[in-house]
């Protein structure tokens, strides 16, 4: 299986978008750094940027990688390589490609101005992103006939995650304003892995303390061990779900 | 060697396959002919598991295709269009398939006939039809498969080369090898077949060896046999229309 990864890896390194993209995540986090006094502060308008760039850059690539290399697949389809070797030699390929290049971009910076636990969260809030991100756009890709249906899917699926999501559950607040919903936002909120990531995010920093009664509960539970545990959880289901759906698509589609 | 039991297709609207059932074996030179959409390159997408069947079973050495893909080491495959990715080199192409696949006994005859070694930094975008062909050609014999499955192996080749491929398949056949070719240019067909199977709208028509068909029809020629049985099988048709319409 590497074998194919080690061609899938090479074609993508040609492809210069994941070094704009390197390029990109390293002026920005370099700037935001270099702007602001408090390194924590950085890491807040940084974790913003993260939660709005990772899921669009992971999705669209992804995307338009796995229609640009259908030849490729067709190609080792025809060879005795088992249709669940080629999606899983495809999706390592991208997601360890994104996944570096987020890790070079971010990592640097902010292992050079503030290496500690929120930095460590950053850094791995915004690795499974992308994981879970290429996991959603190869379900999309492979369920999608053509390239523009594919791409499209993929830019209204991170429009829901990204902005649709938040607002849904904002009027589910506050249409049931009346009642006790902390427990139900809780469980809406980690639904969504951006969400997900933004909440644990802020709960290593110290700043939860100005979210109010609300915040006092998710610190309750996100500071924790158990909170750890949980978002690692959602964020590995959200990982592989989606892929899973994807081989079964992909095992008994006609090429 | 490969045995299709009760195999449909259906494509949304179109029954591309149905009730198929049919055994090819080894020494066999079956010509797969009919006219365009009756499902001859459906059918040989569903031997190597491009396509997958709404029911029934296809065996290749009576293990079950689905079972494992391993069986697909021993089946050399021509396409019709040979798709590559667009940024390889024709080298980097072959370099990559022979790292994939590992095997130590290569044959590289038609890869050097055709001269691919002296186009290797030619990228895969910039080729011609019949030279993407020939690429498509030389992948199929490469690791010496005991079963070759060409669909129109001689469509876009120049006349020099398509000799050479005929060479090749006569060659392969006289080792005793499965082969199956789906042309419309019967001529080509002529001094390599043993067997024609003729299919039409998704189902086969019959399936016989050159002997019983040169027989039966009293022609020497593929080309004009076949027309004989279209015709002769037209008339029985229209007879039993009659019989019915009565």
């Amino acid at each position: 299986m590497f074998k194919i990864s080690k061609y899938v890896l090479y074609d993508i390194l040609k492809n210069k978008v994941v070094l704009a993209y390197t390029a990109f995540l390293f002026i920005v986090s370099l700037s935001l750094f270099q702007m602001e006094e408090n390194s924590s502060k950085a890491v807040l308008s940084l974790l913003n940027i993260v939660l709005i760039v990772v899921p669009l850059v992971s999705m669209v690539f992804s995307t338009i990688h796995w229609y640009n290399s259908y030849e490729f697949i067709e190609l080792m389809l025809t060879q005795p390589i088992s249709r669940k070797r080629v999606l899983l030699s495809e999706f390592t390929g991208i997601s360890s490609s994104l996944v570096t290049a987020f890790l070079i971009g971010v990592g640097v910076p902010v292992l050079i101005y503030n290496f500690n636990s929120t930095g460590i969260a950053l850094l791995l809030i915004g690795s499974m992103l992308t994981l879970v991100f290429t996991s959603i756009a190869f379900l999309a890709s492979v369920k999608s006939k053509d390239k523009a249906r594919g791409i499209g899917a993929a830019l209204l699926l991170w429009f829901y995650f990204a902005l649709i999501y938040d607002g849904l559950v904002l009027s589910i607040l506050f249409a049931f304003s009346d009642y006790p919903m902390e427990k139900i936002t809780l469980v809406l909120s980690s639904l969504n892995p951006i969400d997900l990531g933004r909440i644990y995010l802020m709960l290593q920093m110290d700043i939860s303390a100005l979210m109010g009664y609300t915040g006092a509960t998710y610190k309750d539970f996100f500071g924790s061990q158990v909170g750890l545990l949980y978002t690692l959880g959602i964020m590995l289901v959200w990982m592989i779900v989606p892929v899973c759906f994807a081989f079964r698509s992909f095992n008994k589609k006609d090429l | 060697m490969i045995r299709i039991e009760n195999i449909n297709k259906r494509f949304k609207k179109l029954q591309a396959l149905s009730g198929i059932n049919v055994q090819f074996n080894k020494a066999q030179v079956i010509s797969l002919i009919g006219p365009n959409g009756s499902g001859k390159t459906t059918l040989i997408k569903s031997i190597l598991g491009l396509v997958k069947p709404d029911n029934g079973t296809i065996f290749f050495n009576d293990e079950p295709i689905t079972e494992n893909v391993e069986y697909k080491k021993n089946i050399g495959y021509m396409p019709q269009i040979g798709r590559y990715p667009d940024n390889m080199k024709i080298g980097q192409l072959f370099k990559m398939i022979k790292n994939i696949r590992d095997e130590k006994e290569l044959d590289e005859e038609l890869y050097f006939r055709f001269k691919l070694d002296t186009l290797s930094d030619k990228s895969m975008k910039g080729l011609s039809g019949g030279t993407r062909q020939k690429v498509s050609a030389a992948l199929a014999f490469l690791f010496n498969p005991e079963v070759l499955i060409l669909d129109e192996p001689t469509a876009g080749l120049d006349p020099l080369s398509s000799e050479m491929l005929k060479e090749k398949i006569l060659s392969e056949k006289e080792k005793g090898k499965l082969i199956l070719i789906t042309s419309h240019v019967l001529s080509d067909l002529e001094d390599l077949t043993t067997d024609v199977m003729y299919m039409q709208d998704g189902k086969i028509v019959f399936n016989k060896t050159m002997t019983e068909l040169r027989l039966e029809t009293g022609e020497e020629k593929l080309g004009k046999a076949i027309a004989w049985m279209m015709k002769h099988g037209l008339q029985k048709k229209e007879l039993t229309y009659l019989k019915i319409a009565k």
